[in-house]
């Protein structure tokens, strides 16, 4: 797509000097983002983790141009984000799957298609083709309601890459999945990473899934939304089931918690905390 | 699109379905049958009632044939035609006040305003207005029943859409133009669709109050009132469930037009209404 001329040196993002601050009524303000700089080559793959209400959310709309930065500046392949937006260089999966009860599956995994004006054969091509990357090849003909959450959510992952993005941006898509499915589609993820080659930022509380997702993951610290830490993930690809259980994996996984804990003792622990609840099957 | 169908993985025949819809429509039918025979039991036979046994209803609709289908062509004539500008007129300032805030905040008021004033009074007027003996006096009352609910559906339907499909048409681009199309109708039709069977029974309702402030004779609200001053009970009655019928059957179109419009809203709510 448009940006795949413009490759070597330009970082697929560079956030510079980012800040973004809400109006509170009544006055004053609230600093969700503070001093963010951060640049992600092409073809990584980037978590972003931390305290609830760290900015998260926040930062990822910023870079989608969904809310505009109070200062600084966001360049997506060398374009600032609004620019990018209108070529339509994102995907976005949020943490609802954001179906149109109204399409069917492969209606609402066309639907990008259609805005962008990709026609006829090609589209058809491309719906079935995304399709049979999540494996739902056999539910084109289907409506949201009839699937599962699970199935919906890779029926919005679907539609994310629809038109090839170069940026996939992800908002706890697996938030409020059981564990195993979560772990399926981490796998999943994976693998269209790997088959599309596209950059992508996934947000998540889990430190696992960070681990075994990234090439990156960046720590941020809350009020104001800060970057705290940048932690390399250096263990081999492709990954798979086994990654999990080398030791690299752990000392990671310990490297991450123990970040996420030095710049806020209390606020990681609820994460742990949180995280391990939901392990347990205690929060959905 | 039958979600039962896809559960058990294979769709029934044709004869299936017509046995599971019989089966349906049984037990409301018995009902009904019941109604009937005990009512013409507790009112058959010779002496006044309050309430004239079914068999005479029936033989008022047999000698007064003429009179009541005309009236109730008439009528219908009124109450479509009052729904066909209710909801025209509806649905224009509806999308206009999802567009415009500035059109919320001045027409919503008066749609409010509007609708809480009794219909009772304002239908002499109206009445005046459009010509007591043209039968616009009556599509107008109406339409000025069905204009409300169809009015605040449609707004809410075009207005309440989930913020986060606002963020992916964003996401991806889209033109306003395509998210009103893509979005925002389709998220309206279902809000539009229950307004609409509302509007079919006020429809009537205000044609008919209409009719009873005067007008031409052959409709049948003037029926109802001339027969019961003139003690032909049966004939009043008659008129009365003419009407109903009329009402019902124009339900039902909107049901079947809506399923047809809109499968996956019915699918998904799972229902037959
Ligand atoms: N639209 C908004 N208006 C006002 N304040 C907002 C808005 N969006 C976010 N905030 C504030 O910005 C801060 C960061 O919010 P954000 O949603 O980015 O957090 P998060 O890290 O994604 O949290 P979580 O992990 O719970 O999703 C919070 O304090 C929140 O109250
Ligand atoms: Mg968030």
């Amino acid at each position: 797509m448009s940006g795949s001329v413009a490759a070597g040196a330009v970082p697929a993002v560079r956030v510079s000097g980012v800040r973004k601050a809400f109006p509170v009524k009544g006055g004053g303000e609230t600093v969700a983002l503070e001093e963010i700089d951060l640049t992600i080559e092409r073809g990584e793959f980037i978590s972003l983790i931390g305290p609830s209400g760290c900015g998260k959310s926040t930062l990822l709309r910023v870079v989608g141009d969904l809310v505009a930065p109070s200062a600084g500046s966001v360049e997506v392949n060398g374009k600032p984000a609004a620019r990018a937006r209108l070529d339509r260089d994102y995907g976005m999966v949020f943490q609802a799957p954001v179906l149109f009860d109204w399409r069917s599956v492969e209606a609402n995994v066309r639907l990008p298609l259609e805005i962008q004006g990709v026609g006829g054969s090609e589209r058809d091509a491309r719906v079935r083709e995304m399709l049979e990357l999540v494996e739902l090849g056999g539910f084109a003909k289907h409506y949201p309601h009839q699937l599962s959450g699970g199935m919906q959510q890779r029926v919005a992952i679907a539609r994310a890459l629809a038109f090839q993005p170069a940026l996939l941006l992800m908002d706890e898509p697996f938030g409020a999945l059981d564990e195993m499915t979560r772990e399926r589609l981490n796998a999943e993820v994976l693998r269209v990473w790997a088959r599309t080659g596209t950059t992508v930022i996934f947000v998540t509380h889990s430190i696992p899934e960070a681990v075994f997702l990234s090439t990156r993951v960046v720590v941020m610290s809350a009020r104001p939304g800060r970057i705290s830490d940048v932690i390399p993930i250096d263990l081999p690809q492709p990954r798979d089931e086994e990654t999990r259980e080398t030791d690299r994996y752990y000392e990671l996984v310990t490297e991450v918690r123990e970040a996420l804990r030095a710049h806020h003792g209390p606020a990681a622990g609820s994460v742990a905390s949180l995280e391990r609840a939901r392990a347990e099957g205690g929060i959905g | 699109m039958s979600a039962p169908a896809v559960s058990a993985g294979a769709r029934p025949s044709a004869a299936e379905r017509v046995g599971a819809r019989l089966v349906r429509i049984l037990p409301p039918l018995l009902v009904f049958v019941a109604i009937l025979v005990i009512w013409e039991l507790l009112t058959a036979g010779p002496g006044r009632r309050v309430i004239p046994a079914p068999s005479a209803i029936a033989a008022a609709v047999g000698t007064d044939q003429a009179l009541l289908w005309r009236s109730a062509q008439a009528t219908l004539v009124e109450a479509l035609g009052g729904l066909a500008i209710g909801t025209f007129a509806g649905v224009a300032i509806g999308f206009a006040t999802a567009r415009w805030a500035t059109a919320r905040d001045v027409l919503l008021p008066i749609a409010i305003g509007a609708s809480t004033i009794p219909l009772i009074a304002i239908a002499p007027i109206v009445n005046n207005w459009f010509g007591v003996l043209n039968p616009l006096s009556k599509m107008m009352m109406a339409a000025l029943l069905v204009f409300f609910p169809i009015v605040i559906n449609v707004t809410r339907g075009l207005v309440q859409v989930q913020p986060a499909a606002l963020e992916l048409m964003r996401s991806v681009a889209a033109s306003p133009t395509e998210v009103l199309v893509k979005v925002r109708i389709p998220n309206m039709l279902p809000f539009f669709f229950t307004a609409l069977k509302v509007a079919t029974t006020l429809a009537f309702i205000g044609a008919i109050v209409g009719e009873y402030f005067g007008g031409t004779s052959d409709v049948l609200g003037r029926v109802v009132l001339q027969s019961m001053s003139n003690g032909k009970f049966a004939v009043a009655w008659a008129a009365i469930l003419i009407g109903a019928i009329g009402a019902m059957l124009t339900y039902v179109v909107v049901v079947l037009v809506e399923r047809v419009a809109i499968p996956w809203y019915t699918a998904l709510r799972g229902d037959e209404a």
